[in-house]
């Protein structure tokens, strides 16, 4: 299992029937593919759908009907469209359960940066920094190091900001992270890895949890 | 007079330094041929306002005005699908700002109802803050933003009566109604036009009273095919029956 995989498959342990959610694109987007049989949520997209599936095909495709990230959609029974304001009403005013969204960095204060890195990357932060602040649950899904080896799980994020303290629970592929007294709550490890290989490779204060267990994915 | 023109007669209504919104979202339900008129126009130093630009896989709709060299400035939550964009963007030949997608659609709705402007606790804690002023309500913090207007709005839809009354399908709505109200013209794009009377009047999503002119874009079999080989083309269609 790669890493992106335990971490899709860890975030699908989070959905309660029934919830409303948004999920971003990459990793966030793969766990509604290990959603248990019985637990079905109302995927929410920011331009405007409710209740949508997968990708139509060349016989069944209407050209009005798109995600969020410009592909192609169709809709589940009962699925609803809406204007852009009233989808950003939804996200901002509360009605949206949980929201996962990747991160380039998350810290112990729960703050997360995801939209842009200074003279490299500036995509903007589309719906992100609304979703953070108006989902009523906030999970930041991320590789936990970097490339080169580096830990994206800080004591304070060194990139600008999407939003301070919203985030709620961290999911890596070495471990989960609640959080406690402004320090990072270890409550999970991946499948073979260690309370010390997790400490090792994390840059913020770790708590290990008494009830610290390995992940069921 | 009739409020039907030629894509021509439309895009001259955009000079040299106008703002212009479009309803598009990623190059969905985005006003093609208007967008392919204005890059024929070549009409220069435009600010673009929309929450998002192009599609995603390849230079296309708006960002083609990008590739033409006809873009000052843009105001998005995202511009990261157009590499033209984006190379400008770097090199220093186009502004972007950048104000949240939540924010900017408020803003755009304020500009035309009328409003002083947004509050609204996104932003908080960010860079957004340096550019706009905070307040505190009820013990709460917000940052506070203007209205955003333009000179003129493309505006997508399915289908116009010839007084301008336009309807929407799929997840077309977007800001369509807020952008009519917020240009001071506006153009709608249409797959069918239709006599008086033939769209029932809760079909209807923006009354006619809000759009100038109206032009024939693609039919609805030309769209259904263009989509068709778009999404073809870069695989994002699933494969077998429906």
């Amino acid at each position: 299992m790669d890493a992106k995989e335990i971490i899709a498959r860890r975030i699908a342990k989070e959905f309660k029937d029934g919830d409303v959610v948004n999920l971003g694109f990459g990793i966030p987007n793969l766990s509604a593919g290990y959603l248990p049989d019985d637990v079905e949520v109302l995927l929410q997209a920011e331009n405007g759908a409710m209740k949508f599936g997968g990708a139509p095909t060349a016989e069944s495709l209407d050209p009005d009907y798109s995600n969020s990230g410009g592909m192609p959609l169709t809709m589940q029974e009962g699925a609803a469209t809406f204007s852009l304001t009233t989808s950003f009403a939804m996200i901002r005013g509360g009605h949206v359960d949980m929201t996962v969204l990747g991160a380039l960095e998350v810290d112990q204060e729960g703050n997360i940066a995801n939209w842009m890195v200074p003279d490299v990357l500036a995509p903007g932060m589309g719906g992100a920094m609304d979703l953070l602040v108006g989902a009523k649950r906030v999970i930041a899904s991320l590789q936990h190091t970097d490339k080169k080896g580096d830990s994206k799980v800080l004591k304070r994020c060194t990139l600008p900001l999407s939003a301070p303290n919203v985030v709620d629970l961290i999911i890596t592929d070495l471990a989960v992270f609640e959080f406690q007294d402004g320090k990072l709550l270890l409550t999970e490890t991946a499948p073979g890895v260690t309370t010390d290989e997790v400490i090792a490779v994390t840059d913020g204060e770790v708590i290990v949890s008494p009830d610290v267990k390995e992940m069921d994915i | 007079m009739s409020k039907v023109v030629t894509i021509e007669e439309a895009v001259s209504v955009i000079k040299t330094g106008s703002s212009l919104m479009t309803n598009g979202f990623l190059g969905i339900s985005a006003p093609i041929k208007l967008i392919e008129g204005l890059v024929e126009a070549g009409t220069g130093e435009l600010t673009l306002i929309q929450p998002v630009m192009s599609f995603p896989m390849e230079e296309h709709d708006v960002s083609l005005l990008a590739v033409n060299k006809q873009l000052k400035k843009i105001i998005a939550a995202h511009a990261g699908t157009s590499r033209e964009i984006t190379k400008q963007y770097f090199a220093g030949d186009l502004e972007i700002e950048f104000i949240p997608m939540g924010t900017i659609s408020e803003a755009i709705h304020a500009a035309g109802a009328g409003l002083g402007g947004v509050l609204t606790p996104v932003g908080i804690g960010t860079m957004q803050e340096d550019d706009h002023d905070k307040i505190v309500r009820n013990g709460k913090e917000y940052l506070i933003y203007d209205p955003i207007g333009a000179d003129v709005a493309f505006i997508k839809a399915n289908k116009a009566d010839k007084d301008g009354n336009l309807y929407f399908h799929g997840t077309s709505k977007s800001l369509s109604l807020e952008m009519a109200l917020a240009a001071k013209t506006v153009v709608a794009e249409v797959d069918e036009i239709v006599e008086v009377g033939e769209i029932e009047p809760t079909d209807v999503y923006v009354p006619g009273m809000l759009v100038d002119h109206i032009v024939q874009g693609l039919n609805p079999e030309e769209r259904h095919d263009y989509y068709k080989e778009l999404w073809d083309s870069h695989h994002l269609l699933a494969k077998g029956g429906n």
